[in-house]
């Protein structure tokens, strides 16, 4: 059921239609069936997977829980006739038990994930070192189902072992409402990755009938499909041309199609979360937002800060500072310090959990080294950006431009730039033809052949150029609107015949330009397969 | 003093029920003039995409003209292109006084033809229907933009609702006929003159629902069908047959079955013995026209103008010459000559139908 499509639109009126209608106390049972009904129309056999996640982290949660309530009243009780020493190995000792439970939950389930996702690109592997040296390499791939949106759940529910384990937050008791959680279904094709403490609240909290909040929550969707339909569905029609034949479109072409595809990705990824974030609007959950208009970042780092910042905040919390600060990151920071200096041994650390960071966020894209390739390009820009450091401020001391508009201007197009670049390695599937091609942009160029001819044999027409140009105007228009605060404030302070021109205009936009039916492949959200 | 203030607050509360009243009836208004105006905009863009078939592929117009007829016909055509290109209604009439009324469409699979048998059944009672069977060779959904040619023109009824559902291809959704501009939506950068033309009117693409072609294309070469692996006929093509024939039964309408004398697609003889044993086993008339060419005085270098695949006017006029001949001698049809409402209504068609050779045989000779 792609969001996209008319079920999808039935499923989600029919289930609003019961939202509001039954008893406020089911309510969390309706979106829970609601999202088990939407995982199953997905694939029959997801279901298991879902289940064994939600119930193994609840259990394993509520477990910890006990075990921590158990400890501390056993502490109380022993506290006085025990040294410190003694009291320091009570409480380890404690720990140790719910450790363990948190390590069983956490293996089971990032195993799982790994299996799905993982296992054939091992063997894919494995086949080639073993060609490499002589051998066969015949070991045979396994058919395994990689369900729906498992990167996103699986992630949401380790994060939440993990604060339930440092006792951010106690265990949620109600299964059905932690199942809820975990399968809440707008977030369960692409995100973002919520937190508990942050989702909870709202998904669990009794929901009337809010007329502004539906507004918005509609609003927000007919928004969402804008940007996938109207601009990424029918950019996608050029992108796949431009990807399907390399030895046709290098040079200047590679870079239109580097492009092309930015701004495919941008369009596709944020309008599935704003149908996310709309929806769950719609019964009154507040989802948090995962961009923040990322292609006016200055920087990569900060890029990185705006887009897909549940993802970003998600590894920063769970897999930066814990390594960071891990006894062998600590003693790597002291042997550093003592042998190459403070300013090394400062930053080695830093940068070996980096590089883990953006290891860990290629791996988690994709089971191919594309995606290992593309996180390690990030890292690597990263890197040399923050070493370049003291050369900007020596520029900057020099030449005064830092904050003006055309400085600004430079940094936002040098962002958007080399982020293009590294997407390639997403775009093309292939870590040599990505470089091939990249260095075509330099190597031959072909200029000559950017003809307009050319550009309507990517299977777009004068007209689609024209809907695109327009649609990313839009979009412009709207991210510097937004710069001076929120865009459905400013429309809702305006007078019914304003609202209702923009709102059905919107509507009428992708009825009609939209990229759909017949003719246009139907296409699956980008971020789905992840 | 105390009675006073409950006055006083009794008639302002009074007041302000007034004074909501008015806004909350305002409120209801503007959305009321909302829903209105986006309504009417949305049918007219939908009436503005859909393809007006008036021009070019006109197939796509017959199933609706229908609707314009006095419906009042002894006999009803059901069938695809081998029908509505094949015989000239109005030789029926006027050889025969038999009122007759072609429904079809391109490439028109079987269930897409008993649906459209039993629409016609809830408008009119005809002596005779006759189901051209060439659509027996199709089991299975076949292609969206004939479904589209057939389905889109239909009344909603059951009946349609039903067809869609026994017509649409995987890629298809039900959604898209019931908003056609769903799937209409990308012409918005195709318009043309006739959208706009044709935007509240349509004009008549065929006579009676004969789609009229008086050039030649004589057939040469003309390729007999390849060996096949299995010769029977699909058992959903097969269950559609059952069911036109057990409708026509409960009807008391004569159900008539032929094979037009197309020479392509290729007609097996398998394909035959299964239609010749089918009408023998449920007793009704089968005709395979392909057989009785000399009979009809069909000559294939004059009588197609596309190689054999369809008659043109002057075979489509054989062809009603002969049938007419079947339809009144074996099924007993009977001559409606004299009806003056019938009469008059004929001799405009007639004059129409004679306007039409004169316009296309003046543009050959151009």
């Amino acid at each position: 059921m792609l969001f996209t499509s008319y079920s999808f639109m039935i499923f989600v009126a029919v289930t609003f239609c019961l939202y509001y209608v039954c008893p406020k106390k089911w309510q969390w049972a309706i979106l829970l069936g609601a999202s088990y009904f939407f995982y199953f129309m997905a694939g029959r056999t997801y279901l298991i997977y879902i289940l064994v996640t939600t119930v193994s982290t609840y259990l394993a949660a509520r477990q910890m829980d006990a075990r921590k309530e158990r400890a501390e009243q056993a502490y109380a009780l022993q506290k006085d006739s025990l040294d410190k020493e003694g009291r320091k190995a009570l409480k380890a000792k404690q720990k140790k038990g719910i450790t363990r439970v948190f390590l069983a939950c956490l293996i089971l389930n990032i195993g799982i994930l790994a299996v799905v996702k993982y296992t054939n690109f091992m063997i894919a592997n494995i086949n080639g070192i073993a060609k490499a040296f002589g051998g066969d390499g015949t070991l045979s791939f396994v058919d395994l189902v990689l369900p729906m949106g498992i990167s996103f759940y699986t992630f949401q529910s380790v994060a939440y072992l993990i604060d339930v384990y440092h006792g951010k937050y106690p265990a949620q008791k109600h299964l059905g409402k932690f199942a809820l959680f975990v399968a809440f279904f707008p977030q369960l094709v692409q995100g973002p990755i919520s937190r508990y403490n942050e989702l909870s609240e709202s998904l669990f909290a009794l929901h009337s009938f809010d007329k502004q909040n539906i507004a918005y929550g509609l609003e927000r969707i007919l928004w969402g499909y804008f940007k996938k339909m109207v601009i990424a569905d029918r950019m996608l029609v050029a992108v796949k041309v431009l990807i399907a034949e390399p030895e046709t479109y290098y040079g200047s072409f590679a870079f239109v199609g580097m492009l092309f595809y930015a701004l495919e990705l941008y369009a596709d990824f944020t309008g599935g979360i704003d149908i996310t974030i709309g929806v769950a609007q719609l019964f009154g959950v507040k989802v948090a937002e995962n961009f923040r208009r990322p292609y006016f970042s200055k920087n990569i780092k900060e890029y990185w800060k705006r887009w897909h910042i549940s993802m970003g905040t998600w590894f920063t919390d769970y897999i930066f500072y814990p390594v960071s600060v891990s006894k062998p990151f600590r003693k790597l920071n002291k042997f550093a310090r003592e042998h190459f200096g403070d300013h090394v041994g400062k930053r080695l650390p830093v940068y070996l959990s980096s590089f883990v960071v953006w290891l860990l966020t290629g791996i988690w894209h994709g089971a191919s080294w594309n995606f290992i390739a593309w996180g390690l390009g990030n890292y690597v820009v990263i890197m040399i950006s923050e070493e370049l450091e003291p050369l900007y401020h020596r520029f900057h001391k020099r030449f005064h431009v830092a904050g003006t508009l055309p400085w600004k201007l430079f940094q936002v197009i040098r962002t958007v730039l080399i982020m293009s670049c590294l997407r390639m390695f997403d775009c093309y599937r292939d870590v040599p033809l990505t470089f091939q091609m990249f260095g075509s942009m330099f190597a031959r160029p072909n200029l000559s052949a950017l003809t307009g001819e050319a550009f309507l044999g990517l299977g777009l027409g004068v007209t689609d150029y024209i809907i695109l140009a327009a649609g990313a105007l839009v979009l412009f228009a709207v991210s510097m609107i937004q710069r001076a605060g929120s865009v459905r404030t400013k429309i809702a302070s305006c007078s019914f015949p304003v609202r209702m021109v923009i709102w059905w205009g919107l509507f009428f936009i992708v009825l009609l330009f939209g990229a759909y039916s017949i003719g246009y492949n139907e296409s699956q959200f980008i971020y789905n397969q992840f | 003093m105390a009675v006073e203030t409950t006055e006083i607050n009794h008639i302002t509360g009074e007041m302000s029920g007034l004074a909501c009243k008015p806004a909350k009836r305002f409120g209801f208004i503007k959305y009321l003039a909302v829903f209105l105006i986006v309504t009417v905009l949305f049918a007219f863009l939908q009436q503005l995409l859909m393809p007006k078939y008036m021009h070019g592929i006109v197939e796509g117009a017959m199933i609706a003209e229908y609707y314009q007829e006095e419906k009042d016909h002894n006999v009803i055509f059901v069938g695809d292109c081998e029908l509505y290109e094949n015989i000239s209604p109005a030789v029926l009439w006027e050889e025969y006084g038999i009122n007759s009324y072609i429904r079809g469409s391109a490439q028109q699979l079987i269930w897409q033809s008993y649906y459209l048998m039993e629409e016609t059944l809830k408008y009119e009672h005809p002596e005779v229907m006759v189901f051209n069977v060439l659509s027996m060779k199709y089991d299975v959904p076949q292609n969206e933009a004939y479904n589209r040619m057939t389905l889109d023109g239909m009344r909603w009824s059951m009946s349609k609702v039903r067809d869609i559902q026994a017509s649409m291809t995987e890629e298809e959704s039900f959604a898209e006929y019931v908003f056609p501009i769903l799937r209409y939506h990308s012409r918005i950068t195709q318009l043309e003159q006739d959208d706009v033309t044709y935007l509240f009117r349509k004009d008549p693409v065929t006579f009676n629902g004969y789609y009229m072609r008086v050039d030649v294309k004589a057939a040469e070469n003309v390729p007999t069908g390849r060996p096949l692996g299995d010769y029977r006929f699909g058992d959903n093509a097969y269950k559609y047959l059952e069911m036109m024939a057990q409708l026509c039964e409960k009807e008391g309408v004569e159900l008539v079955l032929v094979k037009a004398p197309s020479l392509y697609p290729y007609w097996y003889d398998e394909w035959d013995e299964q239609m010749v044993q089918f009408a023998k086993d449920h007793d009704l008339k089968y005709y395979n026209l392909l057989n009785v060419t000399d009979e009809m005085g069909l000559d294939f270098s004059q009588d197609t103008y596309d190689g054999g695949l369809h008659l043109n006017l002057s075979g489509a006029e054989k062809m009603a010459h002969y049938f007419g001949k079947i339809l009144q001698e074996d099924c007993g049809v009977t001559s409606r000559r004299g009806e003056e409402k019938l009469e008059k209504a004929w001799e405009e068609k007639i004059a129409a139908y004679e306007a039409e050779i004169a316009r296309q045989e003046a543009n050959l000779k151009e």
